[in-house]
């Protein structure tokens, strides 16, 4: 066993549980005062349910097995693993990610849906979407990864993924009241500020940690997923600046987290001055998508379409471009710009369709069949009254003041 | 001049600031209070302890207009503000002896 390697591993899986956090209070900040609890819920609700899905059967079923679709149960209940080696280590660092994917679409349903949907929503889309698409894209025989397709850290399995299926559930769900006439202005940005920089700090562990080794990959990884976020959060504020006249911290936190999107199927396979052009790139293409949603009319709440789809897509598309093995000294397919041809832009291209498509239909059906069961969206008295008294009890922001009577 | 002061749930407090610019009033305060009525409170749970919250969050928007207004401002507060259901809040009414404006020293109508 080699030691350094395993201590990377999990270092970067601790990294990457601590982004489900950060995401919640990145998302929470955002939604209004009434609504964060019930968002840090969702967040946290991905941690705790999932992970024990992943060791149970769904590691097994996304990386083990020789099929070009779906893995078998030869890793179930955690067994069969050799811990003479890395792979356990890699199992419980890749539940972590498994754990963040849904997580990323409470960011589209927010302010309106039931917790008890999406309480079960989590466990069925993790099992029916996450865990094909990743066998698709990342086992060793997955027929995506197979034909060619490269990514890296999750652009296309994850961040994609995550997006188009915020797309279907919303669709499902409705738009909130009022929307667009009214907008939900953020009741806590320094929540933001504080969410996006966690994100960050755990997105070393994301695209780094998975290079699955301590090594000169993870170590160009860890150099890309920061200039690439420096340098999107940068392209945002100046788009903003040009556009609006202003600097905003919204703006920033957005262009972050957008860069570290774009950059994560790619941070394997670019040289660093790539990683500053796909950063401003996305911060530029995902500033302008999220008023798509406008355009189009779907309430994606907290614009995980705009920076999660679009900015995947951005990212995932770019190595097509950008992917420079003679720069890097690794031994992959080579872009446009440095003496490829179009089969890898076409391979990437085909791999994002392909798990939009699976993702979107398949999404589409589970919240559809929710709906028809049990329902998903809150009445409309709660929605005013806010999902953290109606669904959770609480309250987020008590006055200090404020005694309460024990009922029992 | 009269204050009108109105207590009413806070999501409607859009509906009442739209109704209230429709029909030009110049200007209004709100706060975020808490209070009881007959609507009492509700319960939240910590620990699996169950607690009675009696004071439930209110907002409070206080205008000044002149006496020929009163009549249809609170007419259209009520309308904004009403779902017809316990805890829709309150208007009341209040005489104003005096106004005047910081900035020009102006009073009274002429300072609302």
């Amino acid at each position: 066993m080699d030691s350094g390697n395993v201590t990377w591993i999990l270092v970067s899986g601790a990294l990457v549980l601590f982004m489900t956090p950060g995401l919640a209070f990145f998302y929470g900040g955002m939604v209004r005062s009434k609504n964060v609890l019930n968002m840090l819920m969702m967040n946290f609700w991905c941690i705790l349910v999932v992970p024990l899905l992943w060791v149970v059967v769904g590691y097994s079923l996304s990386f083990n097995g020789s099929g070009s679709v779906l893995g078998n149960f030869g890793r179930a209940f955690g067994r069969g693993f050799d811990f003479g080696g890395i792979e356990p280590a890699v199992m419980i660092f890749l539940a972590t990610f498994a754990a963040i994917t849904p997580a990323l679409i409470s960011g589209a349903v927010a302010d309106r849906m039931k917790f008890a949907a999406w309480a079960i929503f989590v466990p069925i889309w993790s099992l029916l979407v996450y865990v094909p698409v990743t066998y698709w894209v990342f086992a060793p025989n997955g027929w995506l990864k197979a034909r060619g397709s490269l990514d890296f850290a999750g652009g296309t399995a994850i961040h994609v993924n995550a997006g188009i299926a915020a797309l279907a559930v919303i669709l499902v769900l409705g738009k909130r009241k009022g929307w667009p006439r009214d907008g939900a202005p953020p009741h806590s940005m320094p929540l933001v500020m504080l969410g996006t920089g966690i994100l960050w700090f755990g997105w070393f562990g994301f695209n780094a940690g998975s290079a699955l080794a301590a090594n000169g990959v993870a170590v160009q990884a860890f150099i890309n997923t920061f200039l690439a976020a420096s340098a999107a959060g940068l392209a945002w504020a100046l788009v903003e600046r040009i556009r609006n006249g202003h600097f905003t911290n919204l703006g920033v936190a957005s262009g972050i987290v957008a860069g570290l999107v774009a950059i994560t199927p790619g941070c394997g396979y670019v040289t660093s001055m790539s990683a500053i052009a796909i950063g401003l790139i996305a911060g530029v293409v995902c500033s302008v998508a999220i008023g798509m949603k406008f355009k189009f009319g779907f309430d994606d709440s907290l614009d995980v379409i705009g920076v999660h789809l679009v900015g995947g897509l951005v990212g995932s598309l770019l190595i097509g471009f950008f992917a420079d093995p003679k720069g890097l000294g690794f031994d992959f397919a080579p872009g446009l710009f440095f003496g490829g041809n179009l089969h890898l832009l076409g391979e990437q291209a085909l791999a994002n369709g392909v798990t939009m498509a699976y993702s979107f239909v398949v999404t589409f059906a589970i919240a559809k069949a929710l709906n028809a069961t049990m329902g998903i969206r809150v009445t409309a008295d709660r929605e005013s009254e806010g999902l953290d008294v109606t669904e959770h009890v609480e309250t987020a922001y008590n006055n200090s003041e404020r005694t309460m009577g024990r009922s029992h | 001049m009269k204050l009108i002061t109105a207590i009413i749930k806070p999501f409607k407090l859009d509906d009442v600031k739209a109704a209230l610019k429709a029909m030009t009033v110049e200007g209004m305060t709100v706060t975020s209070v808490e209070g009881f009525g007959r609507q009492g409170g509700h319960t939240e749970m910590y620990r699996g302890a169950e607690y009675q919250i009696d004071f439930i969050p209110k907002i409070k928007i206080e205008a000044v207009v002149a006496d020929h207004d009163v009549t249809r401002v609170v007419e259209a507060i009520v309308e904004a503000a009403r779902t017809d259901k316990i805890g829709d809040g309150k208007v009341w009414i209040t005489p104003v002896e005096g106004i005047v404006r910081i900035r020009t020293g102006e009073r009274d109508d002429d300072a609302i």
